[in-house]
């Protein structure tokens, strides 16, 4: 667990307020300490979501009921997307804002230390409680991570211990985001105008108002259901004047935007490491600063895609069909700008340039497949189905979670001051993206062909594909474990890393030392 | 251990000629344009993935550091930066204007020569012709032996039905779609349809089916356990077959309404009971009557259904608010009430020698 462990020389001055022991984590205001905390609990619940996608896959293999019956598959899929989303995505991007945005703006630590440790150490306790749902009497939710009423309204004492923890949870996304902005609007190093940040801060910069703007919607949301279910309300029961889309209103009003939460950092992940491998400036810097901007002002008026199905008039399907086509382009620029990145460099390939390529390539399709759902008439026969599942692994997976292992690999040597294996990165690497494709493709097909989403069995003209993609996620899931031991084993016995591993890499942590001093730019670089 | 796995998977590769990679044949209009739309933004998206993906290619290939290429510096470009903002505006609009317009069409339900209200059940469909005072319901037909593995697989395997919605080929069919309890989704991929069917509204959406033959879907919106069993076969045939079906249809309606005052044996009502259990029941209280722990109460023993009569009759008929448990007063005949009612008050252990008859079912209506 000693990601950070102090060498001598560099903390000689700071040993009266660095706790050893358990007090160090739970009583830490250090940045660097709660961005580990952060890191470590988002791959325990990426470990256990994932374990639940396995069971998922296991029960898909063939069609038929083998293992689970639907009622407990039906929780296998929801605690999957709501525990990967909320407890291991997000997480792990806050913790690379609490590792990184000091460092690379060259401030102390972040703006509040001890609203730093209340955010982080919230999670556990939202983390155990929807653990906890799978053993209270009538299991976890089963709803989907969605939460769509009325079949919300119908559940067990799981869906209101749920709801406590997604509150819990986004409290502690909004102080984080609230530390983030403030952090970043005033620490950072004399001479670092916001048009000098680099472009992984400007990303963070923009998603923490995305997470001020749209956590509270979630909660309101989720407060409405909770007072239908126990106070009498009738905010989604058509019966006493409600309506139950509204809530996909509310709920997309949010979860739009909590996509490209999910997704904006880790633009900035592949934007830090594209240049630092091609040895060339990241080309269009100010054209990617506007458009992460402009993918943030989309999020907000493009939520009912995601309701095409449910009978909008003629002039809402084509608003948001119009908006959504709008997010190519912004999107567009930035793929231009990373391929205008690589020409004419001098490219290598280590582990996290491999997983910045991937990503490139294959959130594109990911990309792609969000454009033919833009299109209603032909949103109308994909959602729902199958194509949508494929679509969003493809941006959640190949974008989100490729990004942040490009990300670990590429910053672990500053964090934890030791070289990972080079040779079980690119292996881990060459598992996942080969293991991935072969889960996620196929599902374009089942989707084209009409299988609907959350079936715990299906017809037999889905058999071949199912058992295509279960194979492939079961790949996917045991090569993660090289992941795991890839980072233990750098963190214990790797060699030891240059303060500047990377030739290419010249944001401000490079200056530090590996691993950085406890208390790093006590006094601020100056930027020219 | 792979090894297997990797063997039957080729060993299926024969069927992989037949392998479905894109959306079904069309059946309808409206689903050939939106075929044909897709096959479309297919093509753009392949000329994008070239003009993309072929310089990314190079680069990779061949401004490599171990080749001893040199990196430039520049990281600006004016002119190029214009043009790919500009040129995927235009395709875009390249890409929006067919689709407008399939929206726009896909959107005209007026001029319908038939309307059919749908009601989306956990976990059945209920049709209801207006004007024509038939209406039934469509429950999955596939045995649960199928689904546990004890038998072999039928060919349409979880998507059949015990009742079929039957239309008229060439004629446009309106259909207004609803729920009773959570959000149901009505799909039939080959005719291009896919409508939400919301509980306490009315939405619509119409098709034309062009040519006699089954079309199968499948809820496509999660609405609890029995989500996945939940199929839509559509029966398109000719007019002269569509009379003659709707003559049967009403003849079945005045049979059902006779049987409703007639009183029957205990026998015979647990024969008729034990089936509308299992097309209505059976999916929460199980086949053993024991439920599922915690989620749905058991039957078997319970006090409800071996306790006061009149009690069991309410509670079936009218559901019980917050849970899955439905009104099935609005969905079931007095008869099917009154025989799954004494179905459950005899099985499982239950002895209560009640035969509750379609008229005590009668008498418990509001």
């Amino acid at each position: 667990m000693n990601t950070t462990t102090i060498s001598d020389t560099a903390s000689h001055h700071d040993e009266h307020d660095a706790p050893t022991g358990i007090a160090r984590w739970l009583a830490s205001t250090n940045h660097k300490d709660i961005g580990t905390l952060y890191l470590w609990f988002s791959l325990f619940m990426f470990f256990f979501a994932g374990a639940l996608a396995m069971l998922v896959r296991a029960e898909l293999f063939q069609p038929g009921l083998q293992l689970f019956q639907p009622e407990v598959f039906n929780q296998l899929t929801t605690m999957h997307g709501l525990i990967m989303i909320f407890g291991a995505i997000m997480p792990a991007l806050v913790g690379f804002a609490n590792w990184q945005i000091p460092l690379m703006i060259g401030a102390p630590d972040m703006a509040f230390p001890r609203l730093n440790n209340w955010s982080f150490w919230l999670l556990p306790a939202a983390g155990i409680l929807l653990i906890a749902t799978f053993f209270v009497p009538g299991g976890a939710i089963s709803g989907g991570w969605t939460m769509y009423p009325p079949l919300y309204i119908q559940g067990g004492m799981a869906y209101d211990i749920s709801i406590l923890a997604i509150h819990i949870l986004g409290i502690s996304s909004i102080m984080g985001a609230i530390n983030i902005i403030t952090t970043i609007l005033n620490m950072r190093a004399p001479g670092m105008t916001l048009m000098k940040m680099p472009l992984f801060v400007w990303t963070w910069l923009i998603t923490a108002f995305l997470l001020v703007a749209v956590m509270p919607v979630l909660a309101a949301a989720i407060t409405m259901l909770l007072t239908d279910r126990h106070f009498g309300t009738h905010f989604f029961n058509a019966a006493g004047g409600g309506d139950p889309v509204m809530f996909q209103h509310i709920f997309w009003f949010f979860g739009h935007p909590e996509v490209y939460i999910m997704i904006l950092p880790a633009f900035g992940i592949i934007s830090t490491t594209i240049p630092a491998f091609a040895r060339k400036p990241l080309f269009g810097y100010a054209s990617m600063v506007y458009a992460v901007a402009s993918i943030a002002f989309l999020s907000f008026i493009v939520w009912a895609h995601h309701m095409f199905t449910t009978g909008m008039p003629v002039g809402g399907q084509l608003f948001f069909m119009y908006t959504t086509m709008l997010i190519a382009i912004p999107t567009g620029v930035k793929v231009f700008n990373w391929v205008a990145t690589l020409w004419r460099g001098s490219i290598t390939f280590e582990t996290p340039m491999l997983f910045s390529i991937a990503f490139v390539c294959l959130f594109t399709i990911g990309g792609f497949s969000g454009l033919v759902l833009a299109l209603v008439p032909v949103d109308i026969q994909l959602q729902d189905t199958y194509y949508v599942v494929a679509h969003f692994h493809y941006v959640l997976f190949s974008g989100s979670a490729m990004a942040i292992m490009a990300g670990v690999y590429y910053w672990l040597p500053k964090w934890s001051g030791r070289m990972y294996n080079e040779t079980l990165g690119k292996l881990h690497f060459w598992l996942t993206a080969i293991a991935f494709n072969i889960t996620f493709f196929p599902m374009h097909f089942l989707g084209l062909a009409g299988m609907p989403r959350r079936i715990p069995d299906y017809a037999l003209q889905f058999a071949d594909f199912n058992m295509i993609s279960s194979i492939g996620g079961f790949m996917l899931g045991v090569s993660q474990l090289l992941f795991l031991y890839n980072v233990v084993q750098c963190i214990r016995r790797g060699t030891p890393a240059a303060d500047k591993p990377w030739e290419g890499a010249d944001t401000l942590e490079w200056t530090l030392s590996s691993p950085p001093p406890y208390h790093s730019f006590v006094t601020p670089p100056h930027i020219k | 251990m792979v090894l297997p796995i990797v063997s039957s998977v080729l060993s299926a590769a024969p069927v992989g000629a037949e392998l479905a990679i894109n959306l079904p044949p069309p059946a309808s209009l409206v689903a050939r344009d939106i075929h044909d739309l897709h096959s479309l933004i297919l093509w753009i998206i392949l000329g994008i993935v070239i003009v993309v993906f072929v310089p990314m290619g190079i680069a990779l290939i061949r401004h490599r550091k171990s080749l001893g290429h040199p990196p430039a510096r520049f990281h600006d470009n004016r002119t190029l930066e214009i043009a790919w903002t500009a040129v995927p505006t235009l395709i875009l609009i390249a890409m929006a204007w067919p689709a407008t317009r399939l929206v726009v069409a896909m959107k005209d339900a007026a001029r319908e020569d038939l309307t059919i209200k749908v009601t989306g059940h956990q976990w059945k469909w209920e049709y209801e012709y207006f004007g024509e005072g038939v209406r039934f319901m469509s429950n999955t037909s596939t045995p649960r032996e199928q689904i546990e593995g004890t038998q072999p697989k039928g060919e349409h395997y979880l998507l059949e039905v015990d009742r079929p919605l039957v239309v008229p080929a060439g004629k446009k069919i309106r259909l207004v779609t609803t729920a009773s309890d959570v959000i149901h989704s009505w799909a039939v991929p080959a005719l291009g349809i896919k409508q939400d069917a919301i509980p306490g509204f009315i939405r619509e959406t119409w098709f034309r089916a062009e040519t006699p033959g089954t079309y199968r879907g499948q809820c496509t919106e999660l609405c609890g356990v029995g989500h996945g069993f939940m199929p839509v076969v559509v029966n398109v045939v000719t007019d002269t077959q569509f009379a003659s079906w709707m003559q049967e249809q009403k003849e079945l309606a005045a049979a059902a309404a006779a049987n409703a005052a007639k009183t029957y044996a205990l026998d015979d009502l647990k024969v008729m009971g034990e089936k509308v259990y299992a097309a209505n029941c059976l999916v929460c209280h199980q086949a053993n009557g024991m439920g599922i722990p915690n989620v749905f109460p058991a039957l078997a023993g319970s006090k409800l259904a071996t306790g006061d009569k009149a009690a069991h009759i309410d509670i079936v008929l009218n559901g019980k608010i917050n849970t899955a448990m439905a009104a099935f007063g609005k969905q079931l005949s007095d008869l099917d009430l009154a025989a799954v009612i004494t179905y459950e008050r005899n099985t499982w252990g239950n002895r209560t020698g009640d035969a509750v008859q379609p008229a005590d079912v009668a008498a418990r209506r509001k």
